[in-house]
Parts: C-alpha cells; sequence; structure tokens
C-alpha cells in the first residue's frame, strides 16, 4: 500500500533559487557602471528653469561647471539667504571665477582648451545681476562657449 | 585517517549581500541630465573701430524689465506671443535688389526687417530681472530660429532641420560626420543665421 501513497504527495518541488545571486549581481553590475558619482556637493538651491529647445551636452570631462543660487537651507545661518556662486566644493566671489577657469584649462590638455563649455547650472529664482556679473567674468578670461544648463520641459513651468 | 571534506560554505546569503549593494547604488545614481541652451558669448572688443550702423528697422529689440514684463519693439507683450512675433520679424523680408530674401514667406513690410541675415534680435534685461523668465525669453527666440530652420530644411531636403542635425552627431546613423549633410546644415545656417545680441 505505502507504493501508492507515496506517488500521491501533491507538492510543488521548491523551486532552485541559487541562480538568485547571479541574476542580482548582473542588475548590481549594471549600476555600478551606469553610476556616475556627484564630484560636488551642492551648497546651493539648484532648482534649474525649463526650456524645451534644448541641445544636448556630450563629452562631460570637457564642462566646466559653475552653480549659483540660493545657499541650502544648512548654509543659510552662516551665509545668509542672498544667491551665491559656487565653484568646485566652495562657495565663491565673482572675482573667482578668472582663477577657476584657468586652474580647469590647466588641468586639461592643451589641444582641448579651444572645446571647453562652461555650463550655468543657476537655481530659476536668482536674479539675473549674479549671471549677467558672472558673464562678464567669462568674456575677460575668453571663455566665450556657455551653456544654460535646463530641464526639458515646457517653458510654462517656470512661473511660480 | 581518512581524509575530510571541508564544509561546504553556505552561500544562501549570497543574494542578501548582493542585493544591499545593489540597493546602494540604486540610490545613488543620479543618470545625469546635462541639456541645455547652448550661446556663445561675445568676446570683449576693446578696439576703436566704429561699430557698422545698423538700420533701426532690423532690430528687434526685447527688453524684460524688473518685474519680469516683456517689452518688444516698444510695446508690452505676452510671452506666448513672443515667438509668433519674433519669427514674423525674421522671416519679413522687406528687402528690395541685393537685400531681397527669395525664400522668406513674410509680409515684405517695408518698415520692418530687410533679410534674415540683416535681422538681429537684440534682448535686454535688468539685474533684477528673474533668470527663469530671462531662460524662457531665450527659449522663445531659439525656438523662432528653430522653426524657420525646420521649415527651410522641409522645404528644401524633406526632413526638418533637427532631425538633421541629430543624424550628423550621431555615430550610429549612416550620415554620422558625412560631408554631404553638413553642407545642407551650412546652406539652412547661413540662409537663418541666429543673430542673437545682448546688451551688456
Amino acid at each position: 500500500m505505502s507504493k501508492f501513497k507515496k506517488k500521491k504527495s501533491g507538492d510543488l518541488p521548491a523551486i532552485s533559487t541559487a541562480s538568485l545571486p547571479d541574476i542580482v549581481f548582473m542588475l548590481l553590475f549594471f549600476f555600478m557602471v551606469a553610476t556616475v558619482m556627484r564630484d560636488t556637493t551642492l551648497k546651493v538651491k539648484n532648482d534649474l528653469p525649463f526650456a524645451d529647445q534644448v541641445e544636448k551636452l556630450d563629452k562631460k570631462d570637457l564642462i566646466m561647471y559653475i552653480y549659483a543660487g540660493k545657499p541650502s537651507d544648512r548654509f543659510q545661518s552662516t551665509f545668509g539667504k542672498e544667491a551665491r556662486i559656487q565653484l568646485n566644493d566652495k562657495f565663491a566671489d565673482v572675482s573667482d571665477i578668472q582663477a577657476f577657469i584657468e586652474a580647469e584649462r590647466a588641468s586639461k590638455r592643451e589641444e582641448l582648451v579651444p572645446y571647453l563649455t562652461t555650463a550655468l547650472k543657476v537655481d530659476k529664482d536668482v536674479n539675473m545681476g549674479i549671471v549677467g556679473d558672472i558673464k562678464t567674468e567669462l568674456r575677460k578670461v575668453n571663455a566665450l562657449k556657455i551653456n544654460y544648463t535646463t530641464r526639458n520641459g515646457d517653458i510654462s513651468q517656470n512661473k511660480d | 585517517m581518512a581524509k575530510r571534506a571541508a564544509p561546504e560554505v553556505n552561500a544562501g546569503s549570497m543574494a542578501d549581500i548582493a542585493f544591499l549593494l545593489l540597493i546602494f547604488f540604486l540610490v545613488t545614481t543620479t543618470i545625469e541630465t546635462d541639456t541645455g541652451l547652448s550661446r556663445k558669448l561675445p568676446p570683449i572688443d576693446d578696439s576703436q573701430v566704429e561699430p557698422p550702423v545698423i538700420k533701426q528697422k532690423n532690430i528687434f529689440t526685447v527688453l524684460i524689465n524688473k518685474n519680469d514684463q516683456l517689452l518688444v519693439e516698444d510695446e508690452l507683450m505676452e510671452l506666448k506671443d513672443l515667438r509668433k512675433a519674433a519669427v514674423e520679424f525674421l522671416d519679413n523680408g522687406g528687402g528690395a535688389g541685393e537685400d531681397a530674401c527669395g525664400y522668406c514667406k513674410g509680409k515684405k513690410d517695408p518698415k520692418s526687417s530687410d533679410n534674415p541675415d540683416k535681422a538681429i534680435i537684440s534682448l535686454k534685461n535688468e539685474r533684477e530681472t528673474s533668470y527663469a523668465m530671462y531662460i524662457s525669453v531665450q527659449n522663445e527666440l531659439v525656438a523662432a530660429y528653430n522653426e524657420l530652420r525646420n521649415r527651410r530644411a522641409q522645404e528644401l531636403f524633406g526632413r526638418p532641420f533637427h532631425e538633421m542635425e541629430l543624424a550628423y552627431d550621431d555615430s550610429r546613423s549612416p550620415e554620422f560626420k558625412s560631408e554631404k549633410l553638413k553642407e545642407k546644415i551650412e546652406k539652412i545656417k547661413l540662409e537663418y543665421p541666429q543673430k542673437l545680441s545682448e546688451v551688456q
């Protein structure tokens, strides 16, 4: 009789999870490769405006970033609420831009210097005064290629 | 003594470790979106050469005041009408003789611009203007140029201008860096040059 009983057990065979780590590792490697670690910590509010006639910026290594905006909440006690410029990891003054551009140029290979672009990552609540100052400084050091970094979207989202 | 087999290491927690790492990378990943409006600043000009005289009718002045209001050609305008006004100005083609514009479809108003090559948009802002408004205006003006270029490219080559530029820059497309396409792009750019000047 026991011969028949054995066959009757209707349990589903356990699914082997031995390949689960492989799948997870595959995903892991994908994200490890795709990750770009931010090399600067933002100290300013950086809510970019929207535009829909945008061009893509490739060649990440040929871009110099200049950030501007109000200091973030935790810096407001020391730096106030007035819009500031951030270069690399530090708050900077308009007069520091020239030195910053020169340093960036010196760190690149000489033949690539003419292709350097300055990306202006400016918060949308900032006044044009500070942007105008940045542009004047850039003209003084002959860094004429600029890009106003924006998010892709309709400009009606800029109002609020 | 009989050889004892090494005890097997339990690999059951491997998945947990991998998940932990996976979640870390998922959280830190920022697929960076670097898109924007590219512009070229004018070089500082300290030479004493007199700037050429430009006829008033060939200049389209746009002023953004500190309350983010638009003053276009000395009249108040809403942002949504700016693109159309700019297209009308650029595409006017009111010139005669040497300055005539064969491909313009505008009203040929003698009081507006002669041809797209002569037409200059002059953008002026105040220090208190908000950056968001400035970008919106820049975007609309670039859009006006793009609209005209697309229209012209469609007429000449049966495809929009932005698609031609994409095909030129995309390494996967058959026309990547092709000389022929470059010629076409240059032709369109010559017919509708972007002359956007900013008053300092």
